[in-house]
């Protein structure tokens, strides 16, 4: 772990203004949960990790280009070279920087896993984020100073799975799957041997993450084997009498009216038929937007929020980095009245899938 | 090889479950697996019926093992996997990482199922370690991984695993917060009536073009076709598979198990229709898991 010197935490605090924030991120977990949560916002690309840096992100978390890490699509993610670069200029800013090597290898990818996770330690990142038990206990084994987070593809929902990853591989966080209420979500946080991490805003996955064959089961490749859903090479759109159709590998995945605004053939948010039913059966175009949730995960002990979306432009993570570190930082100041602004909300919106955002699984009436 | 029984993925009527259990006690399979692993509310049977069933079973040969649930989420779910893992007598198959930290902190010998995540050496070693003797390969890997694998389980001496692959039935492909067969009947999760019970096969999602993709099942979502990998059995052999799964289905799982044993045996099986759906075996092949590819066995 690389810890801030005196002076680049200085130099944050005139950058960013907020002394909260700061404290938050030199805090341990026991202030963390009445302080602030980190805000972990994605870095697909240098420019957008500059645009979450600099519009208030506590962390920013990367993967390297290929299949090692869960959002692999084509021009994003970097090299060496790229991630030396961007670890700078957030370190230069009091910005923490996560490395995401959190899909599964097979035997005959392991040495590109290892090596991934070689070239992250030696990067200096603060935080890998992995997913698969090998690359945790290589990681542990060969480079026990750097510190783990379990990855929401780890698929650890209760917290006696934690306490498995915990005692083998010495996690330090866990990133919780999008599928417990919040309830949930304060049981685990009571009983957790570790700082967890949830999603706060963008896609939201309805199936448990890291153990979902949807994708592979369509086309060849799954978010565990190649880190890929529904993956772009797979899709084909066309125009035809009945309206224009999304496919993905051949099969239909929806097709929609003049009338209709058409969105990219995630598998499982296409229109299907149920006995005779045309729905969406299993979900609708929509995001996650929990801002309303700030002041219940604070007080749940909830030690940081993530933005999803390594794979959106570097305008859209400066804008949700924007109004995320504007709502976290309202809610510190004054937890008790704290209430999303609606401009907040319609930003948000406007930037989601299908333009709706729900609070999903927190929400037992969403499940 | 021999053949074992998946835990049954489906809702069903209590004595419906006796009886299906009764058929199987007398056809020729290993192990038998049983218990809930989709969704902790389904009640029928109590802890106490599936030993009653374990104890039957085991009185005909059969080897039993229990199965957990996949995705845990509430206390008393918890404390049912404690349950289970303290029986005392019984293998236990963990499904997600909770039953594996509560029976290796135990320093019991345990199954792992479909839904563990077992892609690579390291992780079969580690898992060998916490106690595990058997491992069902996850369903979307193929027989190049696999035999890449057992070959290196083999140099690194784990001599007493057990490799198990799931050769038929819907494949478990993934677990939700949504019960999907309560948005299908309009009712909140929370009051589901247990409606599962009408749907002893789930419910199939077609494409709108009529093709089988999916099957709701609760909150789990399986392949719309059936997997069946009866025609690789003898690459199976030859990669050092041990145990061959056959996954429940309401009607006809007797001939499924007469046909895989008349396989196993090298013998033609006789001309039945396993089931009336579309098969698919793509993954064995590192395809996507619906195609068909002729057999190269």
């Amino acid at each position: 772990m690389h810890t801030r010197s005196g002076n680049v935490v200085a130099q944050a605090f005139h950058y960013f203004g907020h002394l909260t924030f700061l404290s938050a991120a030199a805090a341990g977990r026991r202030e963390g949960s009445e302080c602030c949560m980190e805000l972990v916002c994605p870095a697909g690309s240098f420019p957008a990790l500059k645009a979450a840096v600099d519009n208030g992100a506590g962390a920013v978390y990367f993967g390297f280009r290929g299949a090692t890490n869960a959002r692999q699509f084509i021009g994003l993610n970097f090299d060496e070279a790229k991630a030396a670069k961007g670890i700078r200029y957030a370190r230069d800013r009091g910005v923490r920087v996560l490395c995401a090597i959190n899909t599964y290898p097979q035997p005959q990818g392991w040495a590109q896993w290892q090596r991934a996770v070689d070239m992250a330690a030696d990067l200096g990142v603060d935080a890998l984020i992995a997913a698969d038990m090998g690359v945790l206990g290589y990681a542990a084994e060969r480079h026990p100073s750097l510190a783990l987070h379990l990855s929401v593809q780890g698929s650890a929902t209760n917290y006696e799975a934690l306490n498995y990853y915990q005692r083998q591989f010495g996690i330090k966080r866990a990133v919780l799957p999008r599928v417990l209420s919040l309830a949930q979500v304060e049981h685990v946080a009571k009983h957790s041997p570790v700082e967890l991490e949830v999603f706060a805003f963008g896609s939201l996955c309805i199936m448990v993450e890291g153990r979902c064959y949807l994708s592979s089961y369509l086309t060849d490749e799954s978010p565990n084997t190649c880190g890929a859903c529904s993956p772009a090479k797979a899709v084909r759109w066309q125009e035809t009498e009945q309206g224009l159709e999304s496919r993905l590998n051949e099969v239909l995945i929806d097709r929609y009216g003049a009338d209709e605004k058409a969105g990219y053939p995630t598998l499982c948010k296409g229109r299907f038929d149920v006995e005779g039913n045309l729905y969406h059966a299993l979900e609708e175009p929509t995001s996650l937007n929990t801002l309303e949730l700030i002041p219940q995960l604070r007080r749940i002990g909830i030690q940081a929020v993530k933005i999803e979306g390594r794979q959106r432009s570097p305008a859209y993570v400066a804008q949700v980095t924007r109004i995320w570190r504007e709502a976290l930082d309202a809610a510190a100041r004054d937890p008790d009245n704290f209430q999303p602004q609606p401009a907040w909300n319609s930003s948000l919106s406007e930037l989601s899938e299908g333009t709706t955002t729900t609070i999903g699984a927190y929400h037992r009436s969403w499940q | 090889m021999n053949l074992t029984l998946g835990p049954i993925l489906y809702f069903w009527p209590k004595q419906d479950v006796f009886n299906f259990y009764a058929e199987m006690a007398d056809l020729p399979l290993d192990t038998v697996y049983l218990g809930e692993t989709v969704c902790s509310k389904r009640r029928e049977l109590k802890l106490d019926h599936w030993l009653e069933l374990a104890k039957d079973l085991r009185a005909c040969g059969k080897r039993v093992v229990l199965s957990t649930l996949a995705l845990l989420e509430a206390e008393s779910e918890l404390k049912m996997l404690r349950r289970i893992c303290n029986n005392g007598e019984l293998l236990v198959e963990a499904n997600d990482m909770a039953a594996v930290q509560l029976l290796s902190e135990q320093g019991l010998p345990f199954v792992t199922g479909p839904s563990i995540n077992i892609y690579n050496l390291r992780v079969l070693k580690q898992l060998y370690n916490s106690g595990m003797r058997r491992w069902v390969m996850p369903v979307e890997l193929g027989a190049e991984t696999l035999q890449q694998l057992l070959q290196q389980a083999d140099e690194a001496r784990l001599a007493e695993l057990e490799t198990e692959v799931f050769a038929y039935g819907c494949l478990p492909l993934a677990y939700a917060a949504r019960c999907f067969t309560a948005r299908y009947r309009n009712v909140p999760k929370d009051n589901c009536e247990f409606c599962c019970i009408e749907y002893p096969d789930g419910i199939p999602v077609r494409s709108q073009e009529g093709a089988e993709l999916f099957t709701l099942n609760g909150i789990q979502t399986l392949s719309g076709e059936h997997y069946n990998l009866e025609h690789e059995l003898p690459r199976m052999q030859q990669i050092g598979v041990d145990l061959v799964r056959l996954s429940p289905q309401r009607e006809g799982m007797a001939e499924v198990v007469k046909r895989f044993d008349q396989r196993l045996r090298g013998e033609a099986p006789d001309s039945i229709a396993l089931v009336n759906s579309q098969q698919c075996n793509g993954y064995w092949y590192g395809k996507p898991g619906m195609d068909w590819l002729e057999s190269s066995s």
